[in-house]
């Protein structure tokens, strides 16, 4: 075969020209890389594999219909084995090695704090879809979780009135617990309601005993806790272990989300109160449809599906809606699209983009524990998220880049 | 008046838990001089030596108090003879050995057994002090820790076990000499503190609950009352947990847990500052 020089010049120019290419634009056919970061090993286990589950389904049911642009999407998973360091580690190769069009990651706020920066810096589209305290405020970012101006704001009134004004917390001692106590703080006084006191357990503290006694000391009318984690479920064996459980209730922003009152006999979770977007016990024909297909591809024995998994679902659709709008992967036609407005109907609810903070706007229903099932006792339609004053406002300032506290 | 009642209490609990978690490590390092990184896994085998057959039907009380010191016990044997015995002496080597069998143990523990924790109320109910309610099984932990305790001491004191076991960790060489079969009496020795650390995360398990990482939880605390109780396993150990257990309770109900271990750890560190040898190399020397 003779090599002239102008094939030469024709086939190294073409390479060049495929080195140079922009990020997103693979060969006609090629899948499209979706990466995601899970803790499917280690404590955070129970709410990390629902949520990559949630992916996989969300994933599969987009190529189903025919994948996005005429090419397939392929998910690109790390286990981060429940440390914020290895968050770090996936979230560079995901957005450097693997050059994914979008990353939906992290569980716990610590992780989402760590990974933030890295994927702002490389300019790689991220989606949080996890409940969270609220307040990020990142152009780069999609928060699919709900927020305390959905959560808090819904289930204090309700106990507030049920029970009396005088509240004590329990958290987890990291970002995510300690700003989920200002916010109740604030929501509590605005309902003329008062924090009595508050306490932080870091996530492996299991001894409660000390705590009970202050509890029983204080005497509040209730209880808002916000624990993370297999650790700090003992609390409620030693709480109605003391004999407490009769006397004063819980609240919960957390209970319920890995399954954990599957786990426990009955008594120690009946009448603990909760507000999330998401229930499996929902009577939508959506939710019913939605079991179905995902018990279809996981099988009956996986637990509990909480909106830990349906939010990771409802990101993925949505992120996907966004790039069938703006007819392209690249990142800023994609945010345009979903800053423009998307609604969708999800299994919880009809979930719809708030452009100005990059979260969502959501139905969200309020449980009782019964019989280790949750009661729908009430639902909220259409609660806009956290944005107090209007704080945030990426649409008129692009640049913000950081997580708003609640004012005290 | 009543809450003074549950903070003795839960103050006795604190003491009594740091004693229970410590016990075993107390014969193993204390006695054997075996630095033992694997005993917070230790105690998350007895953990789930009592949680499986529970849920497979068994009686807790036998689980607890038999099934699980049995199991932890044999195992320690089997560690002694494969991992231990061939490194006496070589502290470092130790140290390396038993820790990668702590990574080894949480690992097949994450593999096989994963984070699903199944939660459970500790038994026995609960009584009511004047206004305040305390379980019951706050008072079972406290009065099991001082059995053991007592056993131990009689166990180590009066028994023939004990003068040999005492003897061969003081002078192997002459112990082997007087005809004590000095291999067992290590191996003895070796799996009575297994059992022990085994019987403890039994115990502990309806209340804490057990999940593979828990051991990380009991290790230092567990180390550092050992140290600081000094040579003398018994007196030293409950000395210690007796010292640093109220002050980390204490200042757990004035502030936080948070602050209540830091409290705990600036104990011990000034302790040793002052004795170097711990509690027992001033006080109590002699004893057991």
């Amino acid at each position: 075969m003779r090599i002239s020089r102008r094939s030469v010049l024709a086939s190294t120019s073409a390479a060049i020209a495929g080195a140079t290419l922009p990020r997103f634009a693979f060969a006609q056919g090629a899948a499209i890389k979706l990466g995601t970061i899970c803790d499917t090993s280690g404590p955070m286990q129970p709410f990390g594999t629902q949520k990559l589950q949630c992916v996989q389904l969300a994933v599969e049911e987009i190529n189903a219909a025919g994948g996005l642009l005429g090419r397939n999407v392929e998910i690109v998973s790390y286990d981060a084995q429940s440390t914020d360091q290895l968050y770090a580690q996936f979230a560079q190769q995901l957005a450097l090695r693997d050059r994914v069009a979008v990353v939906h990651a992290a569980l716990q706020s610590s992780s989402r704090e760590v990974i933030r920066p890295i994927l702002r810096r490389a300019n790689a589209l991220y989606f949080y879809n996890t409940r969270y305290e609220g307040g990020v405020c990142d152009r780069n970012t999609f928060c699919t979780g709900t927020t305390p101006g959905q959560l808090l704001a819904n289930l204090l009134p309700f106990m507030i009135k049920k029970f009396g004004k005088k509240i004590y917390v329990l958290a987890a001692d990291y970002n995510f617990g300690q700003l989920s106590e200002k916010w109740t703080r604030k929501i509590a006084k605005e309902n003329g309601a008062e924090v009595i006191a508050s306490e932080f357990f870091p996530l492996d503290v299991s001894q409660f005993g000390p705590t009970i006694g202050k509890i029983q000391a204080a005497k509040p009318n209730f209880i808002v806790n916000t624990f993370v984690g297999p650790a700090h479920a003992a609390f409620y064996g030693q709480w109605a272990g003391t004999g407490m459980k009769k006397e004063i209730p819980i609240a919960s922003q957390t209970f319920g989300e890995g399954g954990e009152h599957l786990r426990m006999p009955p008594e120690l979770s009946e009448g603990i109160y909760v507000c999330y977007s998401y229930f499996e016990e929902l009577d939508r024909a959506p939710n019913k449809a939605f079991l179905e297909r995902f018990r279809k591809k996981f099988g009956t024995n996986y637990g509990y599906l909480s909106d830990l998994g349906t939010s990771e679902y409802m990101g993925v659709r949505f992120w996907a809606e966004a790039v069938k709008k703006a007819k392209s992967l690249e990142r800023e036609p994609v945010i345009k699209a979903l800053e423009a407005g998307i609604a969708l109907d999800g299994p919880g609810g009809s979930m719809a983009t708030d452009a100005k903070t990059h979260h969502f706007v959501f139905d969200m229903h309020l449980a009782e524990m019964k019989d280790r099932k949750f009661s729908i006792l009430q639902s909220f339609s259409q609660v806009q998220p956290t944005n107090p004053e209007g704080v945030c406002d990426l649409i008129k300032n692009p640049n913000t880049n950081q997580q708003f506290e609640p004012k005290l | 008046m009543d809450f003074a009642t549950i903070f003795l209490i839960q103050v006795a609990y604190a003491i009594a838990s740091l004693a229970l978690i410590s016990v075993g490590l107390a014969i193993i390092y204390g006695m054997m001089r075996v630095i033992n990184f694997a005993h917070g896994e230790f105690l998350m085998l007895g953990g789930y030596a009592v949680i499986l057959p529970v849920q497979a039907g068994v009686n807790l009380w036998i689980a607890m108090l038999v099934i699980a010191p049995l199991v932890v016990g044999l195992f320690g044997v089997v560690v002694e003879r494969l991992i231990i015995r061939p490194l006496y002496g070589r502290v470092i080597d130790t140290v390396l050995a038993t820790w990668g069998l702590s990574l080894l143990m949480i690992g097949v523990a994450s593999a096989v057994l994963g984070y699903y924790q199944e939660g459970s109320k500790p038994p026995l109910g609960s009584i009511a002090i004047g206004a305040y309610r305390e379980s019951v099984y706050t008072f079972f932990v406290i009065g099991i820790t001082g059995a053991i305790l007592l056993a131990l001491y009689l166990g180590l004191k009066r028994t023939r076990f004990g003068l040999l076991a005492r003897g061969t960790m003081q002078n192997p060489a002459m112990a082997a000499g007087l005809g004590v079969d000095t291999g067992k009496m290590y191996a003895a020795t070796f799996g009575l503190g297994a059992a022990l650390s085994g019987l403890a995360g039994a115990i502990l398990a309806p209340i804490s609950g057990v999940v593979p990482v828990i051991g990380a939880t009991y290790i230092a605390k567990a180390f550092i009352t050992v140290i600081s109780g000094g040579a003398t396993v018994l007196a030293g150990t409950a000395s210690a947990a007796t010292l640093l257990g109220a002050v980390n309770q204490v200042v757990t109900f004035v502030a936080t847990p948070v602050v209540g271990e830091v409290a705990l750890l600036a104990a011990a560190i000034i302790l040793l500052r002052l004795l170097p040898a711990g509690i027992t190399g001033r006080l109590f020397r002699g004893g057991i």
